[in-house]
C-alpha cells in the first residue's frame, strides 16, 4: 500500500507536484496517467525517497522509503531502462543490485530467465536494445520478490510479445496480493492492464478512479444513427422525434447523427413509432484514450501548433490554385477528441453533468469534484508557463 | 541494511567496469616507466650536479618522479568509481536500494580506497626498486633511515589523490566537469603555484605539494617548508577528509 498526503515537491520557481493526496491498493494494478511533463517521474522518486518532498509525506506500509527496514525486499522499482552502467555484464548488474539486500545470487539467474535475458547475460548493457534495457529494468525490480512494485513506463520500446508479457507480469503480480503500480503513455494498453486510475496534470491530482469509471466519467457514450441517405426528411423527422423524448441529437458529417441520453431500445421505439427506417444503430462506447484526452486537455503543458513552414513553401507558378490543406487530426487543432464542450468557455474536462447516459452519477462519485479543482486555481508560474509554451 | 552487504555490492560494481583495469593499470606503469626513465637520466647526470645537489642528491624521491604523471590516472579512477554512477542513471538505482545514504558513499569510497592503496603501494615498491637498480651506485637502500617510510608514503599519496578525487566527484557529480578541473589543477596549476616564488607559501600547501612531501627522504638546501614529511600528510589527508565530507553533505541533501 502506498499512501501520498498532500505530496508538493518545488524545484525553484517551479511547482512539479502540488498537494497530490492519493492511495495505491494491493491487488490490483493502479496505473498512473498524466501529460508529459506533469509530474509522474517526480512523483515515483518521491515515493523512492529519491527526492525529498517539499510538503506532505509518501509512505509504503506506513513507513517514508528511507526508514523502511530492508527498503530493497520490500519495494521494486523500474525508473529508467537507460539507467545501468553499459559497460557492464546484464549478470553483474543484477548481482550488485542484488547483494545490496543480501539476496543470493541464484536469484539473479531466476529473474534473468523470468525476463529472457538468459542468453545474453554475460553480454554488456551498452549494445543493449531498449526493450532489452526495459527487462533488465523489470528483471532489477524483481530481484527481491518485493510486496510493492513500481513501474515508469514499462512497454516503451517493447516488441508486441514483450508488451503482451509485461501485461500478464503485472495482472500476475497483483493477482497474488502484491500492489503495483504502473505509469505508462500508452493508454490502449493501461485500458487493458490497469483496473484502477490515478491521473494527474500538472502535478496535480485529476481523477482517483476505476477505468470504467473514468472512461464513462470524462466521455459521453453515444448512440450513432443513420437514417436512408435517400429520404433527408426522414431525418429531421426522427431528429425531432428524439428531442422530444428527451435526448441530445447531433449531426455528423457523414449524415449520420450522434444522440446521447436515449437507451438504444428506446431510440428504436421511437424510430418505428416515428415511422422513420434506420440503416444504422449502433453503441459507441468511447475508448480510454478519448476519455483521457478529453480530461486532460486543459492540463497539457506541451502541444503541437501546425507547421507553417514559414519560408520553406515553394512559390506557385502564377495563376495555379493553391491545393486545400487537409487537416491533420490532432495538429494544432484544440479537442480533437472531444465532442464539442457543453457550454462555450467551461471547464475544460467536462464531468457528466446533465448526462444521463453516463451509469456513474456525477454527485455519487467522491472524485468527480476534483478534476474541477485545478483548473480554478493552478499556481501563477504554472499558468504563465502554460501560455508560453502554446 | 548491514554494510558488508553494500560493500560487496560495491566491489561487484568496481571489478564488473573494465576502467578500474584501465585506471588502475595505467596509473601503474606510468609510474613505474617514467620513474625508471627519469632514474637513468639522473645517473647519467650525476657528474654535471654542483657539491650541493650532489649533497641532496635524492635517490628515493627520484625515483619517484612517475608519480606527477601516474597521479592522473589515479584521479581518473577516482572520478570515475563516483561519477559513473550519476552519468549512467544507475544512481537513482543504487540509492533505491540503499536509502542510507551515508553507508552508500562510504561503502563505495572505501572499497575503492582500499583498491588504489594496494595497486597505489605496489606501485610504489615497484617504482623504488626499480630506481634503484637504474641508479646503480648512487642508489638507497630500503633499509636506510626515512626510505621505508618514502616508499609506503609514496602508497599513501595515490590513494589519497584517487580518494580527493572521489570527494571531488560526488560534490560535483559529472565526470567531465570532475576531470576538468582537477587534470589541469594537479598536472598545471599547482605546480605552477608551488614553484613560482610569490605563491610558493600557498601552493605548498594544496594537496599534492604538501602529500608529495612524504616521499623526500633528504630535504634541499634552501627549503622552508613549516612542515615534515608525515605533517605534509596530514596536509593531504585534511584536505581529503573535506572533499568526502563536503561531497556527503551534499548527497544527503540533494534529490537524487
Amino acid at each position: 500500500m502506498i499512501e501520498a498526503v498532500g505530496l508538493t515537491k518545488r524545484y525553484g520557481a517551479k511547482t512539479a507536484v502540488y498537494n497530490l493526496s492519493f492511495q495505491v491498493r494491493p491487488g490490483t494494478v493502479t496505473g498512473f496517467l498524466g501529460p508529459n511533463g506533469s509530474g509522474k517521474s517526480t512523483t515515483m522518486r518521491m515515493i523512492l525517497g529519491l527526492d525529498a518532498p517539499s510538503h506532505g509525506q509518501v509512505t509504503i506500509g506506513g513507513y517514508p522509503y528511507r526508514k523502511l527496514p530492508n527498503a530493497p525486499r520490500q519495494v521494486g522499482a523500474l525508473l529508467d531502462a537507460k539507467a545501468v552502467h553499459g559497460g557492464r555484464h546484464a549478470r553483474n548488474h543484477l548481482l550488485c543490485l542484488a547483494q545490496l539486500s543480501g539476496i543470493p545470487a541464484r536469484r539473479v539467474d531466476e529473474v534473468l530467465g523470468v525476463v529472457g535475458l538468459q542468453e545474453v547475460a554475460r553480454k554488456r548493457s551498452k549494445g543493449f536494445s531498449l526493450g532489452m534495457g526495459q527487462r533488465l529494468g523489470i528483471a532489477a525490480a524483481l530481484l527481491g520478490d518485493p510486496q510493492v512494485l513500481l513501474f515508469d513506463e514499462p512497454v516503451n520500446g517493447l516488441d508486441p510479445e514483450g508488451i503482451l508479457w509485461v501485461r500478464n507480469l503485472m495482472k500476475s503480480l497483483a493477482a497474488e496480493g502484491r500492489t503495483v503500480f504502473v505509469s505508462s503513455h500508452l493508454m490502449s494498453e493501461m485500458a487493458l492492464t490497469a483496473e484502477h486510475l490515478i491521473v494527474i496534470g500538472r502535478g496535480q491530482l485529476l481523477a482517483d478512479m476505476s477505468v470504467g469509471d473514468f472512461i464513462s466519467a470524462n466521455s459521453a457514450d453515444f448512440a450513432r444513427v443513420r437514417t436512408p441517405d435517400t429520404d433527408p426528411q426522414q431525418r429531421e423527422k426522427l431528429t425531432a422525434a428524439l428531442t422530444e423524448a428527451g435526448g441530445q441529437v447531433l449531426p455528423e458529417q457523414d449524415g449520420g447523427l450522434r444522440v446521447t441520453g436515449l437507451p438504444l431500445p428506446r431510440i428504436s421505439d421511437l424510430a418505428h413509432g416515428a415511422d422513420v427506417r434506420l440503416w444504422e444503430l449502433s453503441p459507441h462506447q468511447a475508448s480510454l484514450e478519448e476519455a483521457y484526452m478529453r480530461m486532460t486537455q486543459g492540463a497539457v503543458d506541451y502541444r503541437s501548433t501546425t507547421d507553417q513552414r514559414a519560408g520553406l513553401q515553394q512559390q506557385l507558378p502564377p495563376g495555379a490554385v493553391p491545393q486545400p490543406q487537409l487537416p491533420v487530426p490532432g495538429q494544432g487543432q484544440h479537442g480533437w477528441y472531444a465532442p464539442p464542450p457543453p457550454q462555450q468557455g467551461g471547464q475544460p474536462f467536462a464531468m457528466p453533468q446533465g448526462a444521463p447516459a453516463a451509469p456513474a452519477p456525477g454527485d455519487a462519485n467522491p472524485y468527480a469534484a476534483a478534476p474541477q479543482a485545478p483548473a480554478a486555481a493552478p499556481s501563477p508560474e504554472m499558468t504563465k508557463r502554460s501560455e508560453e509554451s502554446r | 541494511m548491514a554494510a558488508t552487504q553494500v560493500l560487496r555490492s560495491e566491489w561487484t560494481k568496481i571489478r564488473s567496469v573494465s576502467s578500474t583495469i584501465w585506471t588502475l593499470g595505467l596509473a601503474a606503469v606510468v609510474t613505474i616507466a617514467l620513474g625508471l626513465l627519469i632514474s637513468i637520466l639522473s645517473k647519467n647526470d650525476y657528474d654535471n650536479l654542483s657539491r650541493e645537489d650532489k649533497i641532496t642528491f635524492d635517490p628515493t624521491f627520484i625515483s619517484f618522479a612517475g608519480m606527477s604523471l601516474g597521479q592522473l590516472a589515479m584521479i581518473v579512477f577516482g572520478v570515475l568509481v563516483v561519477s559513473n554512477e550519476y552519468s549512467t542513471g544507475m544512481i537513482r538505482t543504487s540509492l533505491a536500494a540503499v536509502p542510507q545514504r551515508a553507508t552508500f558513499l562510504f561503502s563505495k569510497i572505501a572499497v575503492a580506497t582500499v583498491l588504489a592503496f594496494v595497486v597505489g603501494l605496489a606501485t610504489s615498491f615497484i617504482s623504488f626498486f626499480v630506481g634503484q637498480a637504474m641508479l646503480g651506485e648512487y642508489k638507497a637502500q630500503i633499509g636506510d633511515p626515512g626510505v621505508l617510510r618514502a616508499v609506503i608514503g609514496g602508497g599513501l599519496y595515490m590513494t589519497l589523490i584517487a580518494m580527493f578525487s572521489m570527494g571531488v566527484a560526488a560534490m560535483l557529480r559529472s565526470p567531465m566537469l570532475s576531470l576538468g578541473i582537477l587534470m589541469p589543477f594537479f598536472f598545471l596549476i599547482s605546480n605552477i603555484l608551488g614553484n613560482v616564488s610569490a605563491t610558493k607559501k600557498v601552493g605548498r600547501f594544496l594537496p599534492d605539494q604538501a602529500g608529495s612531501k612524504i616521499m623526500q627522504v633528504k630535504t634541499p638546501f634552501d627549503d622552508d617548508t613549516p612542515y615534515g614529511p608525515w605533517g605534509g600528510l596530514g596536509i593531504m589527508v585534511a584536505w581529503t577528509a573535506v572533499a568526502v565530507i563536503g561531497g556527503y553533505v551534499l548527497l544527503k541533501k540533494r534529490d537524487a
